[in-house]
């Protein structure tokens, strides 16, 4: 009787405990991802083998070793990881940020304007194109968190209107920059480059600049604000239960605002660390690049903390690189995306568990009851 | 006035998908749950009929291969909405979150399917797309006026549409009459994603000759912005996908217009969505919204 109780507690601990059930939900994704792959005839070893690759640089086949698969990953979870950020940092307000896209688009545009017309100053172009990315994400994002709080417009139907909005806008924006093309602008200037001598040489020539210290110092700020200040405070209360925080004296408004802006501001720097920190020219957007949806995932399954969305970003980044590799190997690449999709249905399911112990503790009291 | 007439078609033709996906997200939020999954059930549909058009042709069926694979790509539409209505009507799930989750899934899927079946990362093209009748017009709009009709008067002159109403402004109360709310919420969850899917189909079979990832391209999303835009009733629906699909057709059709030229077409691509934006902030205040819209249905809690 004994043993089953402990059990019993075990699982309801295992189920009750945020962190695992993410692990759980990852894991299985990547199982029915696999069944996928074994289905449609290839070899799902070949996807591991690809994965491993982008996450040690050690390549089984020929056991070679190159360094840059790792700073490659590294480099592409850094707006992985801010774009988690911006919906983690609405989600704790009790708001739900499809428009990380939108605001990483109006980021990428602005870094991507100042980065090709702004001061040739070393050291000075690269941060205030950088600041300027930020600004606009956190008007993009505001303006959202405005009409939510003065107009009541469900943040859901504006955001994924402003995502589009976005989009365009910055098409008609970057063909006029100079040397615009269909599809590219004229190569930045020297000074607006995010590139990092030091990672370079450590990683084997990749693409790991200087955005990967912005990534870590907002880790910090992310976790400060949430955890440690009166702002903080007051939009997690405002989550909770919104009538709550209004009668404690919390400006509800200003904090659905606020909160809106703030994580706007990280997906603008993701936007900002793209445009200069992964490509030498500027891009004229024919689609999404889909980083902002997928932040949403991220933070889903970093379950909008600071760490656990950090380790989702270094997750979802590895599954980027990997893409290619995959390619290589025969695996449709779209393997991943498929993972990252179930992953965020599973999510969704997870309801069934609440309702899963609560059959559960209700059963046992019966139990009890009949027992007496 | 002549160019204006002669733009008739292509507007129908752009409209359709739309006002049919709409009509589709209408009828699920009517019953009380929010489908912003029509984007993917788009993909997933247009990547099902192009796929299955593209084979029986190659396989000589001919004609009547187009309207399979319009329903073959409807019918898959509705089987990946399972996973949406059963995670909002089972287990009570966050609507928003599980339909994020099919949007991210159907991009992955659509093109892994091309790459198993055409080992590219979009569908072979088909050589023959739906053809139009005499005036010039594509079935699909026949198709699209039929099933807003047919919903107009399912939803308001059939007891079944005011129980499915009823269930989405008040779950309890229609619960404590004897209607089954969930039998309800699935019944309209999986006529959103029939409807989507078969959309998807029309967009496919119409617009294009392959289905690839830029396809659909957003129109889901216009699509759920027609239903807010429109206030959940088919009359409005309707114009809001005329006012979204005659903005989208003028982006292609602009260079007819040289007054229009000097603008950039992105120009219109953005209007349907600055649109809705305004409409939802001067139409604020007043909520038109099913009041249990969104909100799962627990038997018993209030």
């Amino acid at each position: 009787m004994r043993s089953l109780e402990r059990r019993e507690s075990f699982t309801n601990r295992l189920l009750g405990s945020d962190g695992t059930v993410s692990v759980l939900v990852v894991l299985l994704g990547f199982l029915v991802g696999t069944i996928l792959v074994w289905m449609v005839g290839k070899n799902p070893l070949n996807m591991y083998k690809a994965i491993l690759q982008s996450l040690s640089g050690y390549n089984v086949d020929n056991g070679k070793m190159n360094v840059r698969y790792i700073g490659e990953t590294l480099n592409y979870a850094v707006p992985f990881i801010l774009c988690g950020f911006s919906m983690a940092f609405a989600a704790r307000a009790g708001l739900f940020n499809i428009g990380g896209e939108g605001q990483y688009i109006m980021g990428l545009t602005v870094a991507q304007v100042i980065g090709l017309l702004g001061p040739n100053v070393a050291g000075l172009h690269w941060m205030l194109a950088i600041l300027g990315a930020m600004c606009i994400g956190a008007v993009w994002g505001g303006l959202v968190g405005l009409l939510k709080a003065k107009f009541e417009v469900s943040e859901v139907v504006s955001t994924i209107m402003l995502n589009y909005v976005a989009l365009y806008l910055s098409r008609i924006i970057c063909l006029q920059l100079p040397g615009a093309t269909t599809y590219k602008t004229a190569n930045y200037p020297e000074t607006a480059l995010l590139s990092n001598g030091l990672f370079r040489s450590l990683t084997n020539n990749s693409m790991l600049n200087n955005g990967f210290y912005l990534m870590l110092l907002s880790v910090v700020v992310y976790w400060f604000i949430m955890e440690k200040t009166n702002l903080g405070f007051g939009l997690r209360a405002t989550g909770f239960n919104r009538e709550a925080a209004r009668c404690s004296g919390i400006p509800v408004v200003k904090s659905i605002a606020i909160s809106m802006a703030i994580a706007g501001a990280f997906a603008g720097l993701a936007g900002g660390i793209v445009a200069l920190g992964s490509f030498r020219y500027g891009r004229v957007l024919a689609g999404m690049d889909n980083y902002g949806f997928n932040g949403i995932a991220v933070a889903l399954v970093g379950n909008n903390t600071a760490i656990g969305t950090m380790l989702a970003g270094f997750l979802f980044g590895m599954l980027k690189n990997a893409q290619a590799l995959m390619q290589g190997k025969q695996i449709p690449k779209e393997i991943t995306f498929i993972i990252q999709g179930l992953i965020v249905v599973f999510i969704a399911l997870r309801s069934a568990i609440a309702i899963y112990l609560a059959w559960r503790s209700k059963r046992q009291l019966q139990k009890e009851v009949l027992a007496k | 006035m002549n160019t204006l007439i002669g733009m008739i078609p292509s507007v129908l033709m752009i409209v359709s998908p739309i006002l049919i996906t709409a009509v589709g997200g209408m009828i699920s939020e009517k019953s009380g749950v929010v489908n912003i999954a029509l984007e993917g059930l788009m993909g997933i549909g247009a990547c099902a009929a192009a796929s299955a058009h593209v084979l029986m042709e190659s396989a000589g069926l001919g004609m009547p291969s187009i309207w399979l694979s319009l329903a073959i790509g409807a019918l898959i539409g509705a089987a990946f909405s399972a996973i949406h209505a059963v995670a909002a009507i089972n287990l009570n799930a966050d609507q928003t979150i599980s339909g994020t989750g099919i949007n991210l899934l159907a991009d992955g899927v659509t093109i892994f399917a091309a790459q198993i079946l055409f080992s590219a990362d979009r569908t072979r093209e088909f050589k023959m797309g739906m053809q139009t009748d005499k005036l010039g017009i594509y079935p699909t709009a026949y198709i699209a006026v039929i099933v807003v009709l047919l919903a107009w008067f399912v939803l308001y002159k059939l007891p079944f549409g005011m129980h499915l109403r009823a269930c989405g402004e008040h779950p309890h109360a229609a619960d404590s009459v004897g209607i089954n709310v969930k039998r309800i919420r699935y019944i309209a969850v999986l006529s959103s994603g029939l409807l989507a899917g078969l959309a998807g189909g029309c967009i496919v079979l119409t617009q294009t000759i392959q289905y690839t990832s830029n396809t659909i391209n957003g129109r889901g999303f216009i699509a759920l912005a027609a239903v807010s835009f429109g206030r959940w009733r088919p009359v409005g629906v309707t114009f809001a996908a005329f006012l979204f699909g005659t903005a989208q057709a003028f982006a292609i059709i602009a260079n007819n217009f040289p007054a229009l030229r000097v603008l950039p077409t992105e120009v219109f691509n953005i209007l349907p969505y600055v649109i809705t934006l305004i409409a939802l902030v001067v139409f604020s205040g007043k909520n038109y919204a099913p009041r249990a819209n969104g909100k799962p249905y627990v038997k018993g809690a209030s």
